[in-house]
């Protein structure tokens, strides 16, 4: 019921939600020589700085490596990028908070789409990449559709969480930060799963992150149907993430103006 | 009187923990060392306390009050941006805020990209502000900066623009926190224009403010709030009287205080010292020491002296300058050719003016010992402030002469 109320009030929303998002996405790089141009250059850069150390200096041994990184890289870059601006969402949001009325879950749900639009526009970066190195386009990759929408509900559900948290503890920020690394680096991003010890890959599957990889690997690099059945559990704990978070959120959202 | 009411607020109560207010923010480490610390009644401060409110609508609400008094937390509430934490709030229509101008501009779009997202933000559709954009940009006077970023606006274009964009909002209830202050003389002009204008409209608008001249000229009723309560209301002008008496005593009170305390806090001071200034008293006509004094009425001005070096024939003065540094009069005893008498070590010089025919304000004194050449021995400058209240409201410029007025037909000898 609340649930209900908060998505409704977020899809009422949306004119505003579009034009944030637009605000967020123009205003990155406004100002600057190349512009919009940026949104592609990032990414394409990103993935110059991974191949030269992961193919070069430490030789990994697999073939199209780069174009495998970067299959796990983008959606990372996405998920990362949310929970750090969303965190944010709030404590941030300085006047829009304090002396403006609208539904506050705007705020964050504004930072997650729009690192998502951000990730869609490098996507097809990543396609002329996979063309490229003859990595075949297959109707598996359908399947993106499902998985994206799995993995903005659960992003959007740790962002909310988070942006509430920040708001009473504004150390959440700089935990978040280390402990995302951290979580980079125990997730099948920049080695294939195979290269995980058999006995470990149990607790690989119990990282919401890893699965999330391991789908937009499956579907973009290996050409094959994710694992639906961690998918569908995942879905299914998203949904109870995100029940949680409403829960919490609005419980909390009548002092964020106050705290800040 | 069965009509109902726009705004309507019964028994309201609002509290701030006080752990906020010292903007001692949680931490994780002070969370695990006292997860236990909170919401204890102690730490609650009461903002607003049992507050109740109602605005039929077409009527104009004024808030008055001092800093600190809950006004802006008032009209927060009214708002919906903050919960209160007992009563009801009932607002009918729709409603506009201006308490936060250019709320969500972003600095590198352009005018027109921030009329859009901003009016966004006060609930408009993108079909609303393309049909209000020419009004608006045309109401905020900008002309072909609306294409220019914001960033480059002077504050005055910034506000005026946020203005513009707020007001098209078209509210049925119009909240306005201190708004008139800003900007220059023109877009108060501006402001005041689109007041009125929502007020012939039958809009309901709810003020907060500082400017008790606008205040009175535009609220049918007024609240002035003291402390988290209702002090008084109704009437603009009988309750914007009670406020300014009860403004001036506790000024008067604040600077008694300080005066007691025998200190000479001079801006600037300057002068050999031969002969020393060591105490300057503000005394209304019995000698009573004061910092507030009424148009009119009797102010004497008491400086203590002590004499250091032997020194020739000094000269003591004063200067009154008001608020905006003109002096407004100034002398010493040399030029008045008043006759003291020898100057013995030690005393007191008093200068009495028997009708101070100042505009109400605020007033600065510099006070001085010169020699009779004009070599200033000891100058002391704005030694101390003082305060002219009373008579009627909105009269202007720094000197009122006692007067009055009359009219006679034309052919009839005066």
């Amino acid at each position: 019921m609340l649930l209900q109320r908060h998505l409704t009030e977020l899809a009422k929303h949306h004119g505003l939600l579009s034009a944030l998002i637009s605000r967020e996405l123009k205003g990155r790089y406004r100002g600057s020589v190349l512009g919009f141009l940026w949104t592609f250059l990032n990414p394409l850069l990103l993935l110059c700085v991974y191949a030269l150390v992961f193919s070069v200096y430490f030789r990994i041994q697999m073939d199209n490596y780069a174009v495998f990184m970067f299959c796990g890289l983008l959606p990372w870059v996405f998920f990362s990028g949310s929970l750090n601006e969303g965190a944010g969402a709030i404590t941030d949001g300085g006047s829009l908070v304090t002396k403006v009325l609208f539904p506050l879950q705007v705020l964050p749900a504004v930072k997650v789409l729009a690192a998502f639009v951000n990730y869609l526009l490098s996507l097809p970066i990543l396609f002329a990449f996979l063309l490229g190195w003859g990595v075949a386009l297959t109707p598996k990759l359908l399947a993106f559709f499902p998985v994206a929408a799995v993995h903005i509900l659960f992003t959007y559900a740790l962002a909310l969480l988070l942006s509430t948290a920040n708001v009473f503890m504004r150390d959440t920020r700089h935990i978040l930060g280390n402990f995302l690394t951290l979580w980079f680096f125990v997730t099948p991003i920049l080695y294939p799963l195979s290269q995980v010890p058999e006995k470990w890959r149990t607790l690989v599957y119990l990282n919401p992150a890893a699965v999330f990889a391991l789908s937009y690997q499956d579907l973009f690099f290996w050409g094959r149907w994710p694992r639906w059945d961690l998918l569908g559990l995942l879905a299914l704990g998203s949904v109870v993430l995100l029940l949680a978070a409403v829960v919490i959120f609005e419980h909390y959202k009548e002092y964020f103006a106050e705290k800040i | 009187m069965n009509q109902p009411l726009a705004i309507e607020v019964a028994g309201l109560v609002k509290r701030f923990r006080r752990e906020l207010l010292k903007s001692d923010y949680t931490t994780w480490k002070s969370l695990l060392l006292r997860p236990f610390r909170r919401d204890r009644a102690a730490d609650l401060l009461t903002v607003l306390d049992g507050i109740d409110l109602a605005v039929g609508p077409g009527r104009t609400l004024a808030v008055i009050g001092e800093n600190g008094s809950g006004k802006s937390t008032l009209l927060k509430i009214l708002a919906g941006i903050y919960k209160p934490d007992a009563g009801q709030v009932s607002v009918q229509g729709r409603m506009s805020s201006l308490i936060e101008l250019g709320a969500g501009f972003h600095p590198e779009f352009s005018g027109r990209e921030n009329v859009f997202l901003n009016g966004t933000i006060l609930g408009l559709s993108k079909k609303e502000i393309n049909r209000r954009f020419e009004q608006i940009v045309e109401y905020a006077g900008l002309g072909q900066f609306i294409e220019a970023p914001v960033r480059t606006y002077s504050s005055g274009m910034y506000v005026r623009l946020g203005f513009s964009v707020a007001v098209n909002v078209d509210p049925d209830v119009l909240l306005v926190d201190e708004v008139l202050a800003v900007g220059d003389e023109a877009f108060s002009h501006k402001c005041e224009d689109k007041l009125n204008e929502f007020k012939r409209a039958g809009k309901t608008i709810c003020l907060v403010s500082h400017d008790l001249s606008a205040v009175k000229k535009f609220a049918d009723e007024v609240v002035w709030l003291d402390g988290g309560v209702v002090a008084a209301r109704g009437e603009p002008a009988r309750v914007i009287d009670a406020y300014r008496q009860v403004v001036a005593r506790r000024e008067d009170e604040v600077g008694r205080r300080a005066a007691s305390r025998g200190e000479l806090a001079a801006a600037d001071r300057w002068g050999q010292g031969e002969v020393e200034i060591v105490a300057v008293r503000l005394l209304d006509g019995g000698g009573q020491p004061h910092v507030v004094f009424a148009s009119g009425g009797p102010l004497c001005i008491e400086m203590d002296y002590v004499v250091n070096q032997p020194a020739e024939a000094p000269a003591f003065g004063i200067g009154i300058k008001n608020s905006a540094g003109v002096l407004c009069y100034g002398c010493n005893t040399h030029v008045d050719q008043a006759s003291l008498g020898p100057v013995p070590q030690r005393g007191t010089v008093r200068f009495t003016a028997q009708r101070l025919d100042l505009v109400p304000g605020t007033y600065l004194l510099d006070v001085a010992v010169t020699s009779s050449e004009g070599r200033d021995y000891d100058y002391l400058v704005q030694v101390a402030s003082f305060a002219v209240r009373g008579g009627p409201d909105g009269d202007v410029g720094i000197y009122r002469p006692p007067h009055d007025w009359s009219l006679r037909p034309r052919g009839e000898s005066a």
